[in-house]
């Protein structure tokens, strides 16, 4: 085989898997959009949150630090020990439950029946808070994030492709991780959805809120829960990018990447969100390829954007999303 | 209407009625200054059909959206089983076993007939969100025993043939049924059907006529229905209420609503002085 086509499939490769971590970033979007028909804001910012408080737990750092030194004039940094990825994680997500709970409580339930805009007004307002609250219990620095993930490149890949076709594909082992985790969150929820009764519940909410209510639902039990499955999500997306690229403040912006994702795939489909994120990672990514050097490179920035633009004009609904036709 | 007391009554065609299972009294609900409802009391009985009729605007939907809980009443009181109600949101009157149905059908679209139904088991399914998350120990049997529930009431509706199409493709009158069945999936001590005959055919209301009978029949169920074509619910009822402009007007058996001369009135549109 041409070494040129060769080359062609291990970039292709490489943004499938890229795609991967844009759909679980798009996955948490889809979530809330569904049941309630919030576009979250804060999406990114939750992943951030997540991401923080799990390296926070795993180094044993006291949480507000800063603001309880500063008050009573302590001392304190850190308990002193280190928990162990698995303990760390699932405490993580019990916050991200109780943080469900507190949005429900002090958020949602206060804006029933109100336009969407005034809603997504709200999780922008929640994304600020979430992103200051971040930083005073766990502090402005950047951390690395290790739950014991493999990183860098797989040799079995390499060996493997190197045995078949001459010449080895670069793939990152975290990548193939994620695409792994990915498949299995999305089996795992799409199970949730449609076997069980929560999961009936859940799109009856998202269907119809009067007939909901009126077969015994209570829609502030599913806010809470779906706002609890979209922080896990988020978990997920934190811990990939978190391992990845360090946890900082640009891990918030992950989010912008999700939107041409959403705008591909359509806001309400969770298939949707996995495919879309696979054709903006693989078209990114081919797209930097061949076109690339003949327009000086860096396409890879906006790319996604131009492509969802294009969707937006010829089929706005997205490639899975509701056709939405009024009636005259 | 015979030998009616608190004990109730026994029906021309021989169905025995029982005591009072929901009471409402001196009912006023308003919207800002506009009084939708002013003053209104009346019961329903156990095993009964009560309709309650009107011209358009009378109040009745506002009236069944107190009774479901939509809508909380300014004054009065609403009784159910022997206790007084406090205010309650819509889900938790449906836990109370009411279930109802929508003027403007309100389904679930993107689900199939066959889990629209199962919806309205949701209530009685007893297993927790873990047992439920990971699929093991009491939700897997459960889920069997409200299939074999939902399948009977899809063979008494005599909707089998649409039991997998989702809900969205149907016709009018078909979801108008669909919608009964997900109320009944309840197993409901009332049934609350808002017009429930409303933009059908002839035949489609026989259809439906039978359907409700059978129900109240089959079941023991009892039922409050709103309609506003006098025909077809004086067949089928056992007591009517009469509204008009948001009061009371008359209530009795069809035979005295219909010499009821208020009634007369308020449907060939007599001046109001």
């Amino acid at each position: 085989m041409p070494e040129q086509l060769l080359y062609a499939m291990e970039v292709t490769l490489n943004g499938l898997m890229a795609g991967v971590m844009y759909s679980l970033v798009a996955l948490g979007f889809v979530l809330i959009f569904k049941a309630s028909g919030i576009f979250n804001y804060a999406q990114g910012v939750l992943a951030l949150f997540a991401a923080l408080t799990l390296v926070g737990f795993q180094n044993g750092q006291v949480p507000f630090a800063h603001l309880l030194n500063a008050v009573f004039g302590t001392n304190l940094h850190e308990f002193g020990w280190h928990l162990p990825a698995v303990v760390a994680i699932v405490l993580t997500a019990v916050v991200m439950v109780l943080l469900a709970i507190l949005v429900e409580r002090f958020v949602l339930k206060h804006l029933v029946n109100q336009e969407p805009i005034i809603l997504f007004m709200a999780t922008i307002g929640l994304a600020y808070f979430l992103e200051g609250l971040g930083d005073l219990m766990w502090g402005a620095d950047i951390k690395t994030l290790d739950v014991g993930l493999p990183q860098g490149i797989s040799e079995t890949v390499e060996s493997v492709t190197d045995g078949i076709f001459g010449y080895g594909f670069f793939i990152d082992n975290l990548d193939i991780v994620a695409t792994v985790v990915a498949a299995l969150l999305v089996i795992s929820l799409t199970l949730f959805s449609q076997y069980t009764k929560y999961g009936r519940a859940l799109r009856a909410v998202a269907d119809d809120h009067q007939a909901a209510l009126s077969v015994g639902i209570s829609l502030r039990f599913i806010w809470v829960l779906v706002w609890s499955i979209a922080g896990i999500v988020a978990l997920v997306a934190g811990i990939m990018w978190g391992t990845k690229s360090g946890v900082q403040f640009s891990l918030s912006l992950i989010a912008l990447k999700a939107l041409p994702v959403l705008m591909l795939g359509g806001f309400t489909s969770i298939p949707g969100a996995i495919v879309g994120g696979l054709i903006i990672g693989v078209g990114e990514k081919l797209f930097e390829f061949l076109v690339g050097p003949w327009i000086g490179g860096a396409t890879e920035n906006w790319f996604a954007y131009v492509l969802a633009l294009l969707f937006l004009v010829f089929r706005p609904q997205g490639l899975f999303g509701e056709k939405i036709i009024e009636r005259v | 209407m015979n030998e009616m007391n608190s004990d109730g009554y026994t029906t021309a065609d021989g169905r025995r009625i029982g005591g009072v299972l929901m009471e409402m009294k001196n009912i006023t609900l308003r919207f800002g200054g506009v009084a939708a409802i002013t003053d209104i009391s009346f019961d329903i009985r156990e095993g009964e059909i009560r309709a309650i009729i009107g011209p358009n605007g009378a109040g009745k939907s506002s009236m069944l959206n107190v009774i479901s809980g939509f809508y909380i009443p300014q004054e009065g009181e609403v009784w159910f089983k022997g206790y007084k109600r406090g205010p309650m949101k819509p889900y938790q009157v449906a836990r109370l076993g009411i279930a109802r149905t929508f003027q403007n059908i309100a389904l679930f679209d993107g689900m199939s007939v066959l889990d629209n139904i199962m919806t309205g088991r949701l209530t009685m399914m007893k297993s927790g969100l873990l047992g439920q998350a990971i699929w093991w120990g009491p939700a897997q049997g459960e889920e069997t025993e409200h299939r074999e529930k939902v399948e009977k009431i899809i063979d008494f509706l005599e909707i089998q043939p649409i039991r997998k199409t989702p809900v969205g493709r149907l016709p009018y009158g078909l979801k108008k049924r669909v919608e009964l069945a997900r109320a009944l999936a309840a197993e409901p001590k009332l049934l609350l059907l808002d017009e429930p005959m409303a933009g059908m055919n002839v035949e489609e209301k026989e259809d439906m006529s039978r359907f409700i009978l059978d129900v109240n029949d089959e079941f023991g169920t009892t039922i409050a229905l709103i309609e506003h074509d006098m025909g077809v619910v004086m067949d089928i009822s056992d007591r009517v209420v009469v509204m008009d402009y948001g009061k009371k007007i008359g209530d009795g058996t069809p035979d005295e609503v219909r010499k009821n001369q208020a009634v007369i009135d308020a449907y060939l549109g007599v001046a109001h002085d």
